[in-house]
């Protein structure tokens, strides 16, 4: 089936078989290899990307036919030219990712949580990223990096 | 002549990660972003049985399939003499593609090869089995009857697999019978996985040449060429390992898998690339699991507290194939550290392994050979001792810990560890956490029947594997490898055999060479993983990359340095015996005005280097001279809630001593991410097998992995005792927190459930666990 969805705002219209993946169309047929694949239960978060500048969603648990006519918002997306997204630089600065695996992940549903929650307490933000799991960093230093990106970091919220 | 003031060293130096501005941009390049024009995927058939004989495979449907283009099975493989491939322990081998019947549950059948992922997967379901079931042994006890013999293909029809012993059994016994006081427990291990959050894959290719192009997700590319080119026979030369970036390994990315083997025929056969990615089921049920340990600890004491012997015999449940990895002298790998920080006199530690119907593995998950297992171990039958002998557990240990004169120290089991000092790493832990005032809270919450519990986990570890008068992997002496270029405009290139998963890599040995060399590391490149380009070594795992290859950087860089002296001598018209290296520049002794940076070196080396050789690179292989010794001071403090049996960890502090610290920032994160394993294995990680052999935790809904809701937040302290015979006095730190801190969790629950007489529970401490424990002692008191 064909299907059209914009990503990072570039239209791919591509044909594919109607169980694809939005993850997999992402990576395969976009070449949009930042979004990863760690679990086949929708448990690990990996492979969050954002719909419609609104939802962070599991691309795994999505069907590329299901994202036709939408709008995803990838980890390739994120950087303005040469200048990083706060996220991503607050990831930097804080040491917030290890293997790097998580973290495409990580920053999307961080962006969502902030667009939210501009204001996220140290557990606001344990909470927002319980669906995504990271096996390296312990995640205190990726709640760093979104308090940083926040502007909270040291501040009591 | 230059006279720059002294530029600033590197090491101790919180510098941001190199590697990181590729991996928050999604550029990261991991095996499954590799794409090749016509590339064919690989799914396996794996077996719904957990110990079956295979009556009959049955392909015609599979090919059938739209877009599947190939099937093979064992038997295809053992007629091309690839059927089995030897485990890296070297004691056993394994199949590649079941041959005859099946030993594990998930165990690989078949190999489908097909146009799309897809296909490849509908290919898998349509081959039809035909298996007729065998009597399942899922536990070792069970495995030691040899009532059912799991390997009739093995010279010795018993399930048993080895026997290994160190330490003086005779004397221990007595000893053990002449103590005044005397603990057993049983206390086990539970079988975990790694579950790094990338599953292991590959991609395989023969090029125009007929080379094999190999990429995959490998801790260790140098020992996987040779592994291959024993296996199949293929020239080491016409094979390249390309380990790309790996997303987390923590040791389940050191063994070769069948997988690996079968996208290789393929590809061979079929004339294209082939990709093999596991599913996070294939991952979690079979490829290497850790622990299994069920050991029996036994501790002799006098009344007053002091150490009389140790005797610990383990009876470890390998699984179907002996795919342990460790080195070949030792088939329990580093168990013989269980006597731990302790002074013991006299000590025996035994290990028998079986076979049984259960994934193979027994893999070093961050963790240093079976270290994790003997440090869990001693730290927690401490604790049963001082609850036997009635005294604080902090002062049993203070009492018999290893006294920092004694260092170098020949343990009673074979070790001698390099440097430590004990007492203090604990007095910074027990002086931050304020020891006095949360004992003082814990009496008045006993009194109101309130559960709040303290425990500690004094440890030490024995990392960076290893001389080589002692250890090898499949005859491969191990050692590691570093080789450095500095280019002209003096920025460089430093290349080893190591491959970081995450540790950093790219960062940490760019600040070597930046401290040896006075170059800014941020222009020194590093590069790993491709056996084309780097030096052999034997790669990353066990804590093994700072201490091995770490030293080989330093010690490559001071032959650079070496080389350079020559230059800088000609550059400053003196003798080289009048240069000399201060400050992080050459300088004529005594006329610090009279200087040269290594940067005008490096360009004179191309450019002006008089009578001496061109260039500026230098390799070195290193061997090092002993393991290296980390230890730490870990505290928990936990909270019960009586009625649910939740266990709620109030504070951790880790407090290690890894020796000189590279890194500030890495050290930390390397530390954050140990204790939440080993917070996650306390409390929530295992693979169980019920009794008839089926793996009950096949994927992250029922393997559980701590969010960032359930991790506590982690404090850190450090104390810093270099090690004597590195070069630079580092000793490795990734493993550290995963080896200390499990027992430092389960003695602070069975410290708050101590005044309900509870001695002991088995990881994980689930609350179902800890809810039942309550009940019982409440029956029992009432
Ligand atoms: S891949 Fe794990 S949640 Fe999507
Ligand atoms: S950085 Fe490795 S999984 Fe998060």
């Amino acid at each position: 089936m064909k299907v059209n969805v914009t990503v990072n705002g570039v239209a791919y219209e591509r044909e594919v078989e109607a169980r694809t993946l939005l993850a997999y169309f992402l990576r395969e047929e976009c070449g949009l290899t930042g979004t990863h694949v760690g679990c086949d239960t929708s448990s690990c978060g990996c492979c969050v990307v954002v719909l419609d500048s609104d939802k962070a969603v599991k691309s795994c648990s999505m069907f590329a036919a299901q994202a036709d006519g939408h709008q995803v918002l990838t980890v390739e997306g994120l950087a303005n030219g040469g200048t990083l997204h706060p996220l991503q630089q607050a990831f930097w600065d804080q040491h917030g990712l290890q293997c790097g695996y998580c973290t495409p992940g990580m920053l999307l549903t961080s962006i969502i949580l902030l667009k939210h929650n501009p204001n996220p307490s140290e557990s606001d933000i344990r909470e927002g990223l319980a669906g995504n799991l990271c096996r390296c960093t312990g995640y205190q230093n990726i709640v760093k990096a979104v308090q940083q990106a926040a502007g909270t970091l040291g501040v009591q919220v | 002549m230059s006279t720059e003031p002294k530029s600033a060293g590197c090491l101790g130096v919180a510098m941001k990660r190199k590697e990181d501005p590729r991996f928050i941009q999604g550029k990261g390049h991991y095996v499954d972003d590799i794409s090749m024009p016509g590339m064919l995927f690989l799914s396996l058939v794996r077996s719904p049985y957990p110990h079956a004989e295979i009556k009959s495979i049955d392909i015609s449907e599979a090919m059938q399939v739209p877009g599947v283009k190939a099937v093979i099975t064992g038997k295809d493989l053992e007629a091309a003499g690839l059927g089995w491939l030897p485990t890296f322990h070297g004691l056993d081998k394994q199949m590649v593609l079941a041959i005859g019947k099946v030993l594990f549950q998930y165990q690989e059948v078949a190999a489908v090869f097909a146009e799309t992922r897809a296909a490849a997967v509908d290919g898998a379901e349509a081959v039809q089995v035909d298996y007729a079931p065998l009597p399942v042994v899922a536990d070792p006890f069970t495995a030691k009857t040899d009532e059912v013999i799991l390997r009739p293909d093995r010279e010795n029809k018993t399930n048993h697999i080895y026997h290994w012993e160190v330490g003086d059994k005779d004397k221990t016994a007595t000893a053990l019978a002449n103590s005044p006081k005397r603990i057993k427990e049983r206390i086990w291990f539970q079988r975990c996985h790694p579950a790094p959050l990338e599953p292991c894959g590959c991609v395989a290719h023969f090029d125009s040449m007929g080379r094999l192009q190999f990429y995959v997700t490998s801790q260790a590319p140098h020992v996987y060429r040779t592994a291959l080119a024993i296996v199949t026979g293929i020239p080491e030369d016409k094979i390249h390992v390309v380990s790309p970036d790996l997303g987390g390994g923590f040791g389940n990315k050191v063994p070769v898998y069948p997988g690996y083997v079968c996208a290789i025929v393929g590809a061979l056969k079929i004339g294209r690339p082939v990709k093999w990615i596991e599913t996070r089921t294939e991952n979690l049920t079979s490829t290497g699991f850790a622990r299994d340990y069920h050991m029996d600890v036994e501790i002799g004491a006098t009344a007053d507290g002091r150490l009389t012997a140790l005797h610990v015999a383990t009876t470890a449940d390998h699984g179907a194939f002996d795919a342990a990895a460790d080195p070949t002298k030792y088939p329990a790998g580093m168990f013989g550290v269980v006597t731990g920080s302790y002074d013991f006199p006299v000590a025996h530690a035994e290990v028998d392994a079986y076979f049984t119907n259960k994934a193979p593995g027994g893999i070093a998950y961050r963790c240093s050979f079976r270290v994790t297992e003997a440090s869990y171990a001693i730290e927690r039958a401490m604790d049963i001792l001082a609850d036997e002998l009635a005294i604080d557990p902090v002062e049993l240990r203070r009492k018999n810990f290893v006294r920092k004169e004694q260092f170098p120290y020949p343990s009673v089991l074979g070790f001698t560890y390099d440097s430590g000092d004990y007492q203090k790493t604990l007095d910074v832990t027990l002086e931050k956490i304020g020891y006095q005032a949360l004992l003082k809270e814990q009496v008045e919450k006993r009194a109101r029947g309130e559960l709040m519990g303290i425990g500690f986990s004094t440890f030490t570890e024995v990392v960076g594997a290893g001389p080589s008068k002692h250890f090898d992997i499949l005859g491969i002496k191990m050692f590691d490898s570093a080789e450095i270029r500095i280019h002209p405009t003096g920025s460089g290139i430093v290349r080893t055999g190591t491959k970081s998963q995450g540790q950093g890599h790219e960062t940490t040995w760019a600040q070597i060479v930046g401290e040896e060399l006075g170059l800014d590391p941020q222009n020194i490149m590093v590069e790993e993983g491709d056996t084309d380009t780097a030096p052999y070594g034997l790669g990353t795992y066990a804590s093994r990359s700072t201490p091995v290859a770490g030293a080989a950087i330093a010690m490559a860089a001071r032959r650079v340095r070496e080389k350079a002296r020559k230059v800088a001598a000609h550059m400053l018209e003196v003798g080289e015996a009048d240069v000399e290296w201060k400050d992080y520049k050459f300088q004529v002794k005594g006329v610090p005005a009279k200087s040269v940076t290594m940067k005008e070196v490096a360009f004179a080396a191309y450019t002006n280097m008089a009578q001496n050789e061109p260039g500026l690179e230098a390799s070195y292989y290193y061997d090092p001279p002993n393991m290296t010794f980390p230890s730490g001071a870990y505290v928990a403090v936990v909270d019960i809630d009586r009625e649910t049996g939740e266990v709620k960890v109030r504070r951790f502090l880790a407090v290690d001593d890894c020796g000189t610290i590279i890194n500030p920032l890495v050290v930390e994160g390397q530390i954050h991410g140990g204790l939440t394993e080993g917070f996650a294995i306390a409390f929530m990680q295992e693979i169980q097998y019920d009794k008839e052999g089926n793996n009950l935790n096949t994927n992250f809904t029922d393997y559980l992995i701590p969010t960032s809701l359930e991790t506590p937040a982690w404090e850190t302290g450090k104390t810093v005792t270099p090690s004597p015979h590195h070069p630079i006095g580092a000793k490795g730190v990734g493993e550290s927190p995963n080896v200390g801190s499990p027992a430092a969790f389960v003695n602070a629950v069975i410290d708050a459930l101590s005044p309900l007489g509870v001695r002991h529970i088995d990881m994980p401490i689930t609350r179902d666990k800890v809810w039942r424990a309550i009940r019982q002692a409440e029956v029992l008191t009432t």
